[in-house]
């Protein structure tokens, strides 16, 4: 199951869960189960406001990049540049 | 005309990757026939002008445009009644998440004036002087509303208030009024008390920055042309021409079809333009008037109108043990977002302490409100003004213990699996390795004269990928044109040219690069976040692949032998080994003059999301000498040491390193936007708004350390942004060094560093 830091503020709006395991194979798969567990997650996990770090791979775009049982997954915000 | 002095990342010598080749489009740059933003003329063609508030905040009650409209040669004015009234929407299509309803009211103002230059109206004429005359016919009904331009103050509960519909996000309770606080942010992790109790010292300071301008020395400028059908031409210059054609689609509802975007050569761009600020009007002023309308900003209106950074206020408090162990770190940033919600904030928070390996960390950050313009992406957005507290409480900390400064730093470096201060795990980075650079450079050790000082800063910047597409195209002769859709602010058509060579291995002379428009190549997302050279150019490298493959299945055909049978090698095709029979050797010019008779065209293409931008470190030595009768800091000498990952072209990636340090410098001791009571721009303009020039900067010493990123063909990593991370700090520190005072607010400016040296 991939490990998932939910961050400061997804952490908040989940009640206060900081760290949880999450059967996924994807990021899609995983955010669907987010969603299905912290329903008012959503609209902040669609967001294109929300990068995801895999493994240490910031991943902006994030979608149906592959998971490892083990894996890392951070949720961050989303950083471009100029 | 080219050096080789490149090695691959693996040992492999590489023949044009790490060359310093000529660029290809500096004789039109130097002779003047580049055409840039504002060259660009049509039959017909109309000017454009902008009306601007006055007021730094002001309800508009009403726009009366009808005197405007009757003067002769007046063809169209429009106002936000012209534009979609289009719901708040956020979406990633420039710098960051933007409010596409922001964007469209600070293009025109709606219902209120949110800062001094605020876009209210504007006109299309025949001349220049007849649209200034008609902007002066416009009549606008303000009401003057209180403002406040500082961030603390904006803070306070009794502020102005710029928005009755802004209520604090990330706060529990959730706020039942209004104010200028927009969003509430943090990172960090682990137990701050315990780390504060655990410290041997602790270091509390409270920093302050000013706005800042990009410089960019092109103002913004565009043609628009609509058609009686609809169809639309932009062009212009830009960090995005596809972020151009999405945001004129959204705020003025049209299809993305409709629109078709030409990039022009662009003047420096440093994130200043990744927004649309003209364009969505001169598309409006050229479909009301049946005109191709031109608009160019004066130096004034960038000012006045365009996006600096934040000014900020920041907290910052460090624990270290007596050996040099940090136990703790915490930061608080407050960040100017300007007239609408989004300052960088989010990327202090999360690039502050990102040098450091830290068990205990936080960093809180407020997006607040005030009358200022929208601010824009700035090289690192965000990053600077938090690595300037930062960084020279760090350097507090080192002398308070007794510590080098640098080795303080070592002993606390991130390093590849280290956990970043903003929560994953780094990959490879070679922060570690600039640090030893610096310590071993000559220039750590050189004697310092009187009055001057030594300081030394670090500073970090993610980089990132992201969507790019190229096309080559080899032509009949054997010559090549590479065509992306990114726009070339740092010299990435060279970059790109020898990438192509290194995989066609044919001359880099032989291969054009160019920038294709929005019609004529994939959607590329935006030059901005060092992300060119290692995404667009993983397109290149997988075109040219796409392009060798072609050449080799020609090859086989000529031939008749199988495909596997031939190896491309040195810009030929041989056969691949004896077993595959014997031919000569076949060119790339002998294969595409014979393409027509072996399949047609030969074209390689490739549009690919690029992941695994490694992230940047660098670390910079700064001497400087103080004047104490005037308070005049020169900067006498800068070395610059920065991971580059791979230098596809050593010398654009200096000149990156050597323009951020000069941007950092000016930052750090003399720009500064200055409102004055009334809550308007006082320095508009370059005499005013002091930009360091050549005299008053040493050569800046850019110092290359290579720590290849693994997921880039040659090793490359964006080198853009962090050199103006650390300059502001390793100024302060030496500052200090020489003067003995500590500097904690931008800028130093010679009234400023006198006033401390006089102990005021």
């Amino acid at each position: 199951m991939a490990r998932v830091v939910l961050g400061h503020e997804l952490g908040r709006l989940a009640g206060g869960d900081k760290t949880i395991d999450v059967p996924a194979r994807n990021v899609r798969e995983l955010k669907a189960a987010l969603v299905e567990r912290y329903p008012q997650l959503a609209p902040l996990l669609a967001s294109d406001g929300l990068a995801v770090a895999i493994d240490g791979d910031i991943v902006p775009d994030a979608f149906l990049e592959p998971l490892r049982p083990d894996s890392e997954v951070f949720f961050l915000p989303a950083i471009r540049g100029g | 005309m080219s050096e080789g002095n490149g090695q691959a990342k693996n040992g492999g010598g590489l023949h044009w990757v790490g060359t310093r080749s000529i660029r290809p489009d500096g004789v039109d740059k130097v002779t003047g026939r580049a055409n840039f933003g504002a060259d660009f003329f049509m039959p017909g063609m109309l000017t454009g002008r902008v009306l601007r508030s006055p007021h730094p905040h002001a309800r508009i009650r009403s726009i009366d445009a009808s005197k405007a409209l009757a003067l002769p040669g007046v063809k169209a004015v429009v106002t936000c009644d012209d534009m979609p009234d289009i719901p708040a929407e956020e979406a990633f299509v420039g710098e960051g998440p933007m409010n596409f309803r922001d964007l469209s009211r600070n293009c025109l103002a709606r219902g209120k004036a949110l800062y001094d230059g605020h876009a209210v109206a504007a006109v299309a004429a025949t001349t220049a002087a007849i649209a200034e005359q008609a902007l002066g016919l416009i009549e606008v009904d303000y009401e003057v509303l209180p403002h406040v331009i500082d961030v603390e103050a904006a803070m306070r509960p009794d502020a102005p208030v710029l928005h009755d519909d802004v209520f604090t996000q990330g706060v529990d309770p959730a706020p039942t009024r209004p104010s200028n606080v927009a969003k509430r942010v943090q990172t960090g992790h682990g137990d701050l008390d315990a780390g504060f109790a655990a410290a041997d010292v602790v270091v509390e300071r409270h920093f302050t920055t000013k706005p800042v301008h990009q410089g960019y020395i092109e103002p913004h400028a565009c043609v628009a042309s609509v058609s009686e059908d609809g169809q639309t031409t932009i062009w212009g210059s830009s960090q995005g021409h596809f972020m151009i054609r999405a945001y004129v689609a959204k705020l003025l509802a049209m299809d993305i079809s409709e629109i078709r975007v030409i990039p022009a050569e662009i003047g420096g761009g440093f994130g200043g333009k990744t927004l649309v600020y003209l364009e969505p009007v001169a598309v409006l002023l050229s479909r009301k008037s049946g005109r191709p309308v031109k608009m160019v900003m004066s130096r004034e209106e960038v000012f006045r109108a365009t996006g600096p950074t934040s000014g900020t206020a920041i907290r910052v408090k460090i624990g270290a043990k007596k050996d040099g162990t940090i136990t703790a770190a915490e930061a608080e940033c407050k960040y100017q977002a300007g007239g609408f919600p989004g300052s960088q904030v989010h990327a202090a928070a999360m690039t502050g302490f990102a040098c450091y390996s830290l068990a205990n960390v936080r960093i809180i950050g407020w997006d607040v409100c005030v009358n200022r313009p929208r601010c824009a992406a700035y090289r690192a957005p965000g990053a600077p003004m938090a690595a300037f507290a930062i960084e020279s409480t760090v350097d507090e900390v080192a002398e308070k213990i007794g510590i080098d400064p640098i080795d303080l730093r070592l002993k606390n470096a991130a390093k590849s699996n280290s956990q970043s201060s903003y929560g994953p795990q780094f990959r490879e980075i070679g922060y570690i390795e600039t640090l030893k650079a610096a310590k071993e450079h000559p220039h750590y050790k050189a004697p310092l004269g009187p009055n001057q000082g030594r300081g030394i800063a670090s500073g970090f910047w993610f980089n990132i990928g992201g969507e790019s597409s190229a096309a080559i195209n080899v032509n009949e002769d054997g010559t090549a044109v590479v065509a992306t859709g990114s726009p070339d602010i740092g010299g990435s058509r060279a970059s790109m040219a020898l990438m192509a060579a290194e995989v066609l291995g044919i001359d880099q002379a032989r291969i054009r690069p160019i920038v294709a428009d929005t019609a004529s190549i994939g959607y590329t997302f935006l030059t901005g976040g060092s992300r060119v050279t290692f995404a667009t150019g993983m397109a290149v490298v997988e075109s040219a692949k796409q392009v060798v493959q072609q050449l080799r299945e020609r090859a086989a055909k000529i031939w008749d032998i199988d495909v596997d049978a031939v190896e491309w090698k040195d810009g030929e095709a041989r056969p691949a080994g004896s077993n595959a029979g014997r031919f000569e050797p076949l060119s790339l010019k002998d294969l595409a003059a014979m393409a027509g008779k072996t399949g047609g065209p030969i074209i390689g293409r490739s549009a690919l999301n690029a992941q695994g931008a490694g992230p940047g470190f660098g670390t910079h030595i700064c001497d400087v000498e103080i004047d104490r009768e005037t308070g005049k800091v020169t900067i006498v000498r800068y070395t610059a040491v920065q991971d580059v990952g791979k230098a596809i072209h050593p010398s654009y990636v200096e000149g990156q390193i050597q323009g951020g340090v000069a941007q950092g410098i000016g930052w750090a001791l003399n720009e500064e936007y200055i409102y004055g009571d009334d809550g308007r721009l006082q320095n508009p303009g370059f005499l005013d708004y002091r930009m360091p020039v050549a005299s008053d900067l040493p050569m800046i010493d850019a110092v290359m350390v290579e720590v290849p990123n693994p997921a880039h063909p040659y090793g490359a990593r964006g080198v853009g942004e962090v050199p103006i991370v650390p300059p502001m700090a390793a100024v302060a520190n030496a500052i200090y060094r020489a003067g003995g005072v500590r500097m904690p607010d931008l800028p130093m400016s010679p009234p400023r560093l006198l006033a401390a040296l006089d102990g005021d």
